[in-house]
C-alpha cells in the first residue's frame, strides 16, 4: 500500500476533491501523517485500528516506531472512509503521547491528590463500595461513563452494574450526544439501529441535513458529499441550521436551500414539512398503509402548520419551507442525516421522529440513496447503546419485557430480580440529581469529563465537590473532573489497548493494541475486571459472575448476548475483522458479510415481544404500556409519531435578549483532553469565542476580537467576539473548552457555565442549543 | 336536567387541576422535567376549560355545592424531598383521575342527548387526561425506589 503524506489538513480540512458520479464507488485516497523526521521506511509496523474522534470511525493503521505511536494512515479498503482521514484523526489521535499522562493511581489525602499503588487505590474503592452496599444497597451506586470506551468494556461494565451490583444508575456522556438518535429510532422503528448507511451518499439525489454541521463534525463524510457535489449528477442539498455554515453555503450552491429557524422551533418546521408532503399528495399511500401506523393522528397534528404559520414561529420565509418540501417530495432518492442541532434542542425526539416520518411517508427507507442516518458523536458511543452501559438493557432488550429480562438472567446465570428493570435505567441527568440530593453516594466516572461537558457547570462543580459523594475518576489525563476525585485511576487510551467499536452506520472495527500504556496505566477493561474480582461478584452457582479475562473473550460473551437480536454480532470474530476491514451488523450465519441497510423489506422491529421499547408520549415522555402496545398490533409496522410544537422552556426576553446556541467545531473533540494536547489542533483553535451577527454586534458596540461577557441566569463566559454568520438574535459559543490549558488566566470560558439543566422528555438529552443570554463588552 | 351540575363539577375540577399542576411545577423547580411537564399540562388543561365554554353556555352550569370539597382535595402546598415529590405527584394523580371519571359521566350524558359537539370534546379530552395519568404514573414509577429505599 502506498501512503503519501497529505497536504496540511488544518487549512484544507476536507482535502482535494475526487469527484464521482451517482451510483459509482467513492474513489479511494490514502491519507497519512507521520511525525516530523519519520519516513515511511522508518516505521517498524502498522497496527490496525479505527479513529475514535468523531462518529465516522474512519479505519486506519497506526504507525509504530521504537514502541511509540508516530503516525496514522487511512485504510483505503474500508467502506467507511476509503482511505481518508480528517484533521482530528491525523493530528489528534496519537500526538499527546508521552507528555502529561496519568501513570499512577492517585488518592485524596488531607485534601490533596497523591500517588498510590493500585492495591491501595482499588482497596479504597472496594471498601467504600462494600460499606455503601451494606448500608444503603445498590441504589447508592452510580456509573457515569463515556462514549469513548470499547464494546468489550461497555459490556463488562454493564454486567457489573446490572448483574453484579444491581443498580439502574448507569449512563454515559452518550446521553449528551446520541440519546435522541436512539430514542427516535425506538419510537419510529421499535428498536435502536440505524436504517441507512454511509453509501447512501453515493446514490442519493437529494440530501437533507437536519441540525447537522457535517463539514465540521464528520469531515471525511463531508468529503464524500463534496465529491458527489463536484461530480456529474450532484445531489440537491437542504440544510436546517441557525448558522450560515459551510454546509449551508454548499446547500445554496447545489441549488438547494438553507433554512435557518430560530433555535427551539425545529418541531414547528418539521410539522410544516410533513404537512406539505400530505397536502400536496406526495405520500406513498401503498407503503404507508402496508408498513406504518398512526397516519390519521399525524395528519391531524400537523394540519395547523401551514407555511405561513411555520414561517412566523421559526422566523423563516414560508416559500423556502414549501420549496424544501417540494425537493423532499419529488426527489427519487432522499438521504437525511440528523445531529445535535436537533438532538440537543427543544422537542428533540419529536423533531427527530418527524425526519423518520418524512421517509416513511415517502416509503424511502432501506434502499440505496433512500436512507435515514440518525447520527452519533463518536463511533464508540453506539456500543454503550448496544451493550447496556447506558440507559438501555444489553442487546436492545426491553426493560419492560419480562422475557427479555429472563434471557439476560439466564445468560448471566443470576436471579432475574437482580437486574433492575422496574423502570428504564436511570438517565445521566437524573443520576446527577440523585448525587445532588445525596441518595447516590458513590459515583464512578470513566473516560469523560463532566466538569466541562455537563450543562450548568456551577451546579456540577458543587455536586462533585460534595463531601459525602465518593468520586472515582478513570481517565488518561488529569482532567478538570479528576481534580474533584477521591480516587483517580490511570487508564490506557486508544492504541494502548485492544477492542472493537461500532460507528454510526453499524460498522464494527477492531482496534489493536499498538503500544504499551505509560507507567502503571491499565486498560479500562482490566480495571473493571479487577473491581469485579475484588468485589467477588458471583452467579447462582457460586462461580465468578464474569468469566472472561481478555478483550477477545469479552467479545465472545457479547456475541452470545447479541445473538438473535437486531444488533447480532454472532457472525463476527476478531479473526474476521483482522486483516479485513469494517463489517456492518447484523452479521450472523445467514449474513456472514454483514448487512448494509436495515428494513429493506419494510418490516420493522415493532412486534410487541421483540421491540426494544413500547414507545412514549412525545410531549411528556409518559410510557406506553405493553398492553397498549399489543392492542395497537404493530406487527412490524413503523410508527408515525406526532406531536404539536410547544414553545421552548426558556425564550429571550428583556433581561436576556439573545438565544445562545452551542456546538462543536472542526479542530476539537469533546473536552479537548486529547485534541487540546495535539499541537496542530491546539494552534488552529486555541480558545473559544462568541459568534455574533453583524447587526447585533454593531448595536452592542462590539468589534471583532473584543472581549465580551455572555451571560445567562446560571453563569457566564468571557471570550473574544467574532462577527460571524449566525442569524440575528442568536449567539453561538463553541463548547468543551475547559480550564486545564488556560495558563493561569481565570476568566470563565466553558460554554456550559451558562447552559441549562433541562432535557428532552423522551430521550432525556440535555438542551444545549437554546438558552436566553445577554451580551456585553468587557471593558479594558 | 342535571347535566349543569356535572358541567359545573367538570369546570371546577379542571380549574383545580390546572392550578394544582402549576403549584407542583413551581414547588419542584429543582426537578426540571417535573416543572416543565406540569406547566405544559396546566396550559393544556386551560385549553380544555376554554373549549368547555360553548357547552356551558348551552346547558348552563351549577357550581354552588362543590367548590369547597374540591378545594380540600386539591393541594395545600408542595412537599420537599424525594418522598414529598412522590406524594405531590400522587395527589395530582388523584385529581386527574377525578377529572377523568367526570369526563366519562359527562360523555354518557352527551350520548343520551346525541350532542355530537360535546361527544367530540369528551373524546379529545379523555385522551388529554390519559396523557396526564400516563406521565404521572411513569414519573412516579421512576422515582419510587430511590425515594423509598436510598434517600436519607
Amino acid at each position: 500500500m502506498n501512503a503519501n503524506p497529505v497536504p496540511e489538513r488544518i487549512a484544507e480540512v476536507w482535502g482535494e476533491r475526487t469527484p464521482y458520479r451517482r451510483g459509482d464507488t467513492w474513489p479511494r485516497r490514502t491519507d497519512s501523517h507521520l511525525e516530523a523526521g519519520v519516513g515511511e521506511s522508518d516505521v517498524d509496523r502498522w497496527v490496525q485500528s479505527a479513529c475514535v474522534l468523531c462518529s465516522n470511525g474512519c479505519a486506519c493503521d497506526i504507525a509504530v516506531k521504537d514502541g511509540r505511536m508516530v503516525g496514522v494512515r487511512g485504510r483505503e479498503t474500508d467502506l467507511v472512509n476509503h482511505g481518508r482521514m480528517g484533521p482530528k484523526g491525523l493530528y489528534g489521535s496519537w500526538q499527546w503521547n508521552g507528555k502529561d499522562r496519568l501513570t499512577r493511581p492517585l488518592i485524596r489525602r488531607d485534601g490533596e491528590l497523591v500517588e498510590a499503588g493500585w492495591d491501595t487505590a482499588m482497596g479504597l474503592i472496594v471498601r467504600r463500595s462494600t460499606e455503601l452496599l451494606d448500608e444503603a444497597g445498590p441504589l447508592s451506586h452510580g456509573f457515569y461513563t463515556s462514549g469513548q470506551l470499547f464494546l468489550e468494556e461497555y459490556y463488562t461494565l454493564g454486567v457489573i452494574g446490572k448483574a453484579g451490583l444491581g443498580t439502574p444508575h448507569m449512563d454515559g456522556n452518550t446521553r449528551l450526544c446520541t440519546a435522541t438518535s436512539a430514542a427516535s429510532m425506538k419510537e419510529s422503528f421499535g428498536s435502536d439501529g440505524q436504517p441507512g448507511t454511509y453509501a447512501d451518499i453515493d446514490h442519493c439525489d437529494a440530501l437533507f441535513l437536519f441540525g447537522h454541521n457535517m463539514a465540521e463534525t464528520q469531515t471525511v463524510l463531508w468529503s464524500r458529499v463534496l465529491d458527489r457535489l463536484a461530480g456529474p449528477e450532484p445531489p440537491v442539498v437542504v440544510v436546517v441550521d441557525p448558522r450560515r455554515t459551510k454546509v449551508a453555503e454548499a446547500a445554496v450552491e447545489s441549488g438547494g436551500l438553507h433554512l435557518a429557524p430560530l433555535p427551539g422551533t425545529n418541531q414547528a418546521l418539521m410539522n410544516g414539512l410533513v404537512r406539505e408532503l400530505i397536502v400536496n399528495e406526495r405520500v406513498d399511500e401503498d407503503y404507508v398503509s402496508a408498513h406504518t401506523l398512526g397516519f390519521p393522528e399525524l395528519e391531524k397534528t400537523v394540519e395547523p402548520y401551514t407555511p405561513g404559520h411555520v414561517g412566523e414561529i421559526c422566523g423563516i420565509d414560508p416559500d423556502a419551507l414549501v420549496r424544501a418540501a417540494e425537493i423532499f417530495g419529488t426527489a427519487e432518492r432522499v438521504l437525511s442525516t440528523v445531529l445535535q442541532g436537533f438532538y440537543q434542542s427543544h422537542q428533540a425526539t419529536a423533531a427527530a421522529c418527524q425526519v423518520n416520518n418524512l421517509h416513511l411517508l415517502r416509503g424511502m427507507i432501506g434502499r440505496p440513496g433512500g436512507g435515514v442516518l440518525q447520527m452519533n458523536g463518536q463511533p464508540t458511543a453506539q456500543n454503550t447503546r448496544e451493550c447496556g452501559a447506558d440507559g438501555d438493557l444489553p442487546g436492545f432488550r426491553n426493560w419492560e419485557n419480562p422475557g427479555h429480562v429472563r434471557q439476560l438472567a439466564e445468560l448471566w446465570n443470576i436471579d432475574p430480580m437482580t437486574i433492575p428493570h422496574w423502570s428504564p435505567p436511570t438517565h445521566a441527568m437524573q443520576i446527577w440529581r440523585y448525587a445532588e440530593q445525596g441518595s447516590i453516594r458513590f459515583l464512578w466516572i470513566s473516560a469523560t469529563n463532566p466538569a466541562v461537558s455537563m450543562p450548568e457547570l456551577p451546579r456540577i462543580r458543587e455536586i462533585l465537590g460534595k463531601k459525602d459523594l465518593f468520586v472515582v475518576v478513570q481517565d488518561g489525563f488529569r482532567t478538570e473532573t479528576a481534580e474533584f476525585a477521591d480516587v483517580v485511576l490511570p487508564a490506557a487510551l486508544w492504541g494502548e489497548k485492544q477492542g472493537t467499536f461500532t460507528n454510526a452506520n453499524r460498522t464494527v472495527h477492531l482496534s489493536e493494541k499498538a503500544v504499551d500504556p505509560p507507567g502503571e496505566a491499565r486498560a479500562d477493561l482490566d480495571i473493571f475486571l479487577d473491581y469485579a474480582r475484588r468485589m467477588d461478584f458471583r452467579d447462582r452457582d457460586g462461580d465468578p459472575l464474569i468469566g472472561w479475562r481478555t478483550p477477545e473473550e469479552a467479545f465472545r460473551a457479547w456475541q452470545e448476548c447479541s445473538r438473535g437480536r437486531l444488533c447480532d454480532y454472532s457472525g463476527l470474530s476478531y479473526g474476521k475483522l483482522r486483516g479485513g476491514s469494517g463489517i456492518q451488523w447484523p452479521c450472523d450465519q445467514e449474513r456472514p458479510d454483514g448487512t448494509e441497510r436495515l428494513y429493506a423489506d419494510g418490516v420493522f422491529t415493532t412486534k410487541t415481544d421483540a421491540c426494544e421499547d413500547y414507545g412514549h408520549d412525545l410531549l411528556t415522555g409518559g410510557t406506553v404500556s405493553a398492553r397498549e402496545h399489543k392492542a395497537l398490533r404493530p406487527d412490524g409496522r413503523a410508527f408515525l409519531k406526532a406531536a404539536e410544537y410547544t414553545p421552548p422552556p426558556e425564550e429571550p426576553g428583556q433581561r436576556y435578549p439573545f438565544v445562545c446556541t452551542t456546538g462543536r467545531t472542526v479542530y476539537h473533540f469533546h473536552t479537548r483532553t486529547k485534541t487540546g494536547r495535539a499541537p496542530k489542533l491546539r494552534r488552529a483553535a486555541p480558545e473559544p469565542w462568541a459568534e455574533l451577527a453583524a447587526a447585533d454586534a454593531a448595536e452592542l458596540g462590539v468589534t471583532d476580537g473584543d472581549l465580551v461577557r455572555v451571560e445567562s441566569a446560571r453563569g457566564g463566559v468571557e471570550v473574544p467576539a467574532r462577527i460571524g454568520r449566525v442569524r440575528p438574535g442568536v449567539v453561538f459559543l463553541p463548547f468543551h473548552y475547559g480550564y486545564w490549558d488556560t495558563g493561569g488566566e481565570d476568566r470563565p470560558r466553558a460554554a456550559n457555565e451558562l447552559t441549562m439543566t433541562e432535557w428532552d422528555p423522551v430521550s432525556k438529552q440535555p438542551l444545549f442549543k437554546i438558552g436566553a443570554v445577554r451580551v456585553r463588552k468587557v471593558e479594558g | 336536567m342535571h347535566l349543569a351540575t356535572y358541567l359545573g363539577l367538570l369546570h371546577s375540577s379542571l380549574t383545580t387541576l390546572a392550578d394544582a399542576f402549576r403549584q407542583v411545577g413551581r414547588g419542584h423547580g429543582e426537578e426540571p422535567d417535573v416543572r416543565q411537564t406540569c406547566l405544559l399540562l396546566a396550559g393544556r388543561i386551560d385549553r380544555q376549560t376554554e373549549a368547555l365554554a360553548p357547552i356551558v353556555e348551552r346547558y348552563g352550569e351549577d357550581r354552588e355545592q362543590e367548590p369547597e370539597r374540591l378545594h380540600a382535595a386539591g393541594l395545600e402546598g408542595t412537599r420537599g424531598g424525594g418522598v414529598g415529590l412522590l406524594r405531590d405527584l400522587q395527589d395530582l394523580y388523584a385529581l386527574s383521575s377525578f377529572t377523568d371519571i367526570t369526563w366519562t359521566v359527562v360523555g354518557q350524558a352527551a350520548q343520551g342527548l346525541r350532542d355530537r359537539e360535546l361527544l367530540d370534546l369528551v373524546e379529545n379530552h379523555e385522551q388529554e387526561t390519559a396523557r396526564q395519568l400516563t406521565w404521572l404514573r411513569t414519573r412516579m414509577k421512576q422515582s419510587a425506589p430511590q425515594a423509598l429505599i436510598a434517600a436519607r
